[in-house]
């Protein structure tokens, strides 16, 4: 186990897209542990993604117990995670280990469901929202280059509550 | 370095932000926190520079701008005092039909419980003969949202408008 060193912007490896993940092997889960050893030593410890620390794997590591307690769906280990469905659009206020000292506006859906294989490969569908949907929608956004500097709006902004329903994929 | 706080109105028109920041880049200030936005029919700029000249280099450099653009300047030095370390935690959202003492009503409440307001903006809107109220204020509430919620419930029925309080969360991701 180690703690990787994280990249911090304005490096321009981090806008860069993640592949997929093909192989599940043993390096692949040894990598998975210092991820997520790496995310427990952050300042918010509850999020990380691959290619934070260099890597361009469609990987993502959510664990939002610090902030929810066991409310939450604990350690998540979400590899090649795909959006199933999204509702709801919130406004909250985000900051990433990859962007010291400054935290900004981002909306995101309340609520998600996240398709994604686990270190062995199979297959799992996880239900989030809150707290923890913001989590794996900005880890996320990490895997397409995208960091939540992309997505700020105003400080200003607020919205009132909308419904919204969106279906992707089959 | 000395630091001033840059007050700018003028009548609406593009460039003003421009001609403004040109000429302070020109005389080696750099422009620090900002607010800029149109309030009625007028562009307001208030923001914080940093300038390595004398005072009135600052305002010599703005001069030709200020006629151009037939702009209102005020210039105030300011000591360099760190960044205050609230952050906003709550944000109150107030909507309803439009009358005086909405703005003194919520505030006036919210000072009351040492509600240190960090951002207010507010917008007259909606149809002239009927207009509606808008108001967002961001601030620091020091014994949390619950009791600016207390605080401000018996304003709706006095004020007749919509109030509503959110938390302001951090996620540090």
């Amino acid at each position: 186990m180690a703690v990787l060193p994280i990249l911090t912007y304005p490096d321009p490896r981090l806008a860069r897209p993640s592949e997929p993940v093909a192989e599940f092997d043993d390096e692949l889960r040894t990598f998975v542990a210092d991820l997520t050893e790496t995310m427990y030593a952050g300042p918010g410890g509850v999020g990380i993604a691959a290619p934070q620390v260099d890597r361009l794997q469609r990987i993502v590591i959510v664990d939002v117990r610090p902030k929810l307690g066991e409310d939450c769906h604990g350690l998540m280990v979400l590899i090649n995670p795909e959006l199933l469905a999204w509702e709801g659009m919130a406004v909250g206020r985000e900051g990433c280990m990859s962007v010291p000292d400054f935290t900004g506006n981002v909306i995101r859906a309340e609520r998600i469901q996240v398709q994604a294989q686990d270190p062995d490969g199979r297959d799992r569908v996880y239900e989030c929202e809150g707290f923890e949907a913001r989590a794996v929608q900005h880890e996320m956004d990490h895997l397409d280059g995208l960091l939540f500097l992309d997505r700020l709006v105003s400080r200003k902004t607020d919205l009132f509550r909308r419904k919204n329903y969106q279906k992707r994929k089959a | 370095m000395s630091q001033a706080l840059l007050t700018v109105i003028g009548e609406d028109r593009p460039g003003i932000v421009a001609a403004v920041t040109q000429a302070l880049y020109a005389a080696d200030c750099a422009i620090g926190d900002a607010s800029m936005m149109r309030l009625g029919g007028y562009f307001t700029i208030m923001q914080v520079i940093d300038y390595s000249r004398d005072f009135g280099a600052v305002e010599a450099a703005l001069d030709p701008a200020v006629k151009r653009l037939n702009l209102r300047v005020h210039l105030d030095p300011i000591s360099s005092v760190p960044a205050q370390e609230d952050v906003a935690n709550v944000r109150v959202t107030v909507y309803g039909a439009d009358h005086p003492g909405i703005v003194a009503g919520v505030t006036e409440a919210l000072a009351k419980i040492g509600f240190n307001i960090i951002d207010l903006e507010s917008e007259k809107s909606g149809n002239p003969e009927r207009p509606i109220y808008v108001m967002i204020i961001q601030g620091s509430a020091p014994q949390g949202l619950e009791q600016v919620r207390l605080t401000l419930e018996p304003l709706k029925a006095e004020q007749g408008v919509e109030i509503s309080v959110h938390a302001i969360d951090t996620a540090l991701l």
